[in-house]
């Protein structure tokens, strides 16, 4: 059967992923944390420029200005209502904006679905809870996207999923369906999911907020396994251990605009607004 | 802290060794059965022995009448040359005594004579029967590989179901092969083939054919009112052809019942989602076919069909009757089916929607295999409820002058030699619309315990 391996979607073979993967079997998370910045390159991944957005009446996101290079690991934070998923989720255009741009890999996101379509192959995407797929198994979750996006052979996808799969440490889940699994172990399979269409960007929206607490630590070793790739992160979450340990830098957002940034460090010690001193002083004890 | 060492001294230590002992005999067995289910309150042990006395005065006479003393086979009793009811006669005793001949039990030989009427209507009277029972088997071999995916063959049994249609209307209707119709029928089969094959040869070029293909089906369609497909035909016909007002009985409650259901799923699905969409025209062009066809009964539909449609086409145009009344049951069922099938999609996550479009699925992609098989699971006991319905509605096309098996046993009730006979014309009839409803309620039943995947967390 004549195969096409000449569409666009695939011009980002696997092969890139290679060197990436070797060097985090080389190094586990912790050495990563020391040396953030070695991976990152000046490229530019993600531009926001004067980007607002409403519902309705209501300013969600006011001019915000971001720039994310290629590499960087970057934990967004704040009070709930503040529009930090709604900030991510613009990036894939799970929201629309209406005002100001996004240019996500080089590609502008406009009302253009090819370009929508374009950004959403590259952008990986793991919710609060999880949204795997609860009719199929959790290798077909894995594989229906590389097969129908990115026209993979079936057998490739599946060696490319187990790979993932065995990466978060549930190669012997691949069978099963996600109800049959706890919810760490969804929300490692959800990463494994959007890995498998091998992104160059991934966001996380919450994605330790809907797991028990005995859970929580599965999900943000893998996380923290992937920083170590060099894969270029925005992480909304809580979890300021995992900010420390991965971000190179932290967001702070409230009523819809970014507070301030800040390498992690200097954001947990020497926070400069008020507001910012009053949220970290309720949520670190 | 004397409180504390009395807590402790409460605290034992079992050491288990108790062996497992049999249940109270009252609660287990058949005792235990019937105690729990029969008789376990006083109200209950009543309705229990009210329902008893039921049961005695009905399901006897009715066995007695059904099987004990019926004719089951046609033979020429009473002598006088012919079959008819008279045969079934038997001397009884009336009120008063006196011997006289009566019918006591079923006269089965009313089905056993007039079954090639029942099954076919007139079809026989210009067709042979082995065309239609042919279609009949052509049908079940046709769906099998549809309902159940552990047939052996399947592959080859669905490629004979997408030549099946064409091979049933040719079985039936004994026209040859044209060019209208047919060229629709195949161009949606091969523009849905990309749709369900990502690896499939010569996918780009036909993706492409697909997006031309609706507009190209309406030419076709709208060519075929205005020219006569003589001298078009692809392949004559080498039957003997058999108008559709000679189909009848259980052929056409069939051939009505069949074409509906197949069709009604998927135009119901596009409905459905055209209901939901954000562009405002085809969400307003759904919305006002659902609630007309809805608001109208069926029967004003098929009414208006016949009477009115005829109107709107050209001088002399004979549009099939039968073609009408399809077209009428299909848009019917299709309308009520849009809605069950929106209730499944209005009850997925919006996560689900999400999570598709955020791996880059594009809207029929995410639709055709995130969204639709769990919106469709979800509504199965709906979609069959509406199955149902649709199949016994197949009747009321006699208000256009088809008949269908019970209008057509009722039709044969009216020969003079079978006067009388109604009891088992209806019972037979009944027989057969239980066969074919049960046999898709107990499939529906099945397949959801098929399909359960245990994600109701």
């Amino acid at each position: 059967m004549a195969r096409e391996p000449k569409t666009s979607t695939t011009r980002k073979t696997t092969a890139a992923k290679k060197p990436a993967a070797k060097k985090a079997a080389a190094a586990n998370g912790d050495d990563v944390a020391k040396q953030p910045a070695l991976t990152i390159s000046d490229e530019v991944a993600i531009e926001v420029a004067g980007m607002n957005k409403w519902y309705g009446e209501f300013h969600v996101l006011r001019d915000i200005n971001l720039t994310v290079q290629r590499g960087e690991r970057i934990v967004i934070c704040g009070p709930s209502g503040s529009g930090k998923s709604t900030l991510i989720r613009c990036m894939n255009r799970l929201e629309e904006h209406q005002a100001g741009k996004i240019v996500i890999d080089g590609i502008e996101l406009t009302n253009d679905i090819k370009k929508i379509d374009e950004v959403r192959r590259e952008v990986g995407m793991v919710f609060q809870h999880f949204n795997l797929f609860p009719h199929l198994t959790i290798m077909e979750n894995c594989t229906l996207a590389p097969i129908w996006v990115r026209k993979m052979p079936k057998s490739e996808a599946e060696e490319i999923a187990m790979s993932f799969l065995e990466r978060v440490k549930i190669p012997e889940q691949a069978h099963k369906y996600p109800g049959q699994l706890s919810g760490g172990q969804q929300q490692r399979v959800a990463i494994a999911r959007s890995l498998c269409m091998n992104p160059r960007i991934m966001l996380f929206d919450e994605p330790t907020s809907a797991l028990d607490p005995e859970m929580i630590k599965e999900v943000l070793e893998v996380m923290v396994d992937l920083a170590g790739t060099g894969m270029t992160m925005l992480c909304v979450t809580h979890e300021m251990g995992f900010a420390r340990q991965v971000a190179n830098r932290v967001i702070f957002m409230d009523e819809g605009q970014i507070i301030e940034e800040n390498e992690p460090e200097e954001f947990f010690l020497n926070p400069q607004s008020d507001r910012t001193k009053l949220f970290l002083s309720q949520i670190l004890h | 802290m004397s409180d504390v060492t009395a807590n402790q001294s409460n605290l034992r230590v079992l050491g288990g060794g108790i062996a497992p002992r049999p249940a109270p005999a009252t609660t287990v067995g058949v005792v235990g059965w019937l105690r729990e289910n029969l008789f376990s309150s006083l109200l209950n042990t009543i309705l229990t022995i009210l329902s008893l006395i039921l049961l005695y005065f009905t399901v006897p006479p009715i066995i007695e009448w059904a099987f004990l003393d019926a004719f089951w086979t046609s033979f020429d009793y009473d002598g006088n040359g012919e079959i008819g009811r008279n045969d079934c006669r038997v001397e009884v005793l009336d009120a008063d005594g006196k011997a006289i001949n009566a019918v006591r039990g079923a006269c089965w030989m009313f089905v056993a004579e007039r079954w090639e009427q029942l099954l076919f209507g007139d079809f026989f009277k210009d067709g042979s029967l082995l065309r239609p029972t042919l279609a009949f088997i052509g049908l079940f071999i046709a769906v099998a590989p549809m309902l159940f995916d552990q047939v052996p063959g399947r592959n080859v049994l669905l490629l004979f179901a997408v030549v099946y249609p064409l091979l049933a209307i040719w079985l039936l209707s004994g026209t040859g092969i044209g060019i209208y119709y047919e060229l629709v029928y195949l161009g949606l089969i091969v523009s849905i083939l990309p749709f369900l094959f990502p690896h499939m040869p010569m996918r780009e070029p036909l993706t492409k054919f697909a997006r031309i293909y609706p507009l190209l089906a309406v030419v076709l369609i709208a060519a075929s009112f205005f020219v006569s497909a003589d001298g078009l035909t692809l392949v004559p016909g080498i039957l003997t052809s058999v108008d559709t007002h000679l189909w009848g009985g259980l052929l056409l409650t069939m051939v009505i019942g069949v074409v509906g259901i197949v069709l009604s799923l998927p135009i119901g699905v596009v409905l459905a989602l055209g209901r939901r969409s954000h562009m405002p025209a085809v969400k307003l062009l759904c919305v006002i076919f659902i609630e007309f066809i809805r608001g109208v009964p069926l029967i004003t539909l098929l009414f208006m069909a016949s009477n009115m449609l005829p109107l709107f086409f050209p001088e002399g145009y004979d549009f099939d009757k039968l073609v009408r009344a399809l077209i009428v049951v299909v848009m019917f069922s299709a309308a009520y089916m849009a809605e069950v099938i929106r209730g499944g999609l209005q009850a997925i996550p919006k996560g689900q929607y999400e999570a598709a479009d955020a791996l880059g699925l594009s809207y029929w992609k995410s639709m055709y295999l995130i969204i639709l098989p769990q919106a469709l699971k979800i509504v199965i006991p709906g979609i069959v409820n509406s199955f149902i319905g649709l199949f016994k509605d197949t009747t009321l096309v006699l208000i256009i002058g088809l008949f269908d098996i019970l209008n057509t046993a009722k039709l044969a009730l009216t020969d003079a030699k079978w006067i009388g006979s109604v009891k088992e014309a209806y019972a037979f009839v009944a027989l057969v619309y239980f066969i074919f409803c049960f046999a898709m309620s107990r499939y529906s039943i099945w397949l959801e315990g098929k399909l359960e995947t245990g994600h109701k967390r």
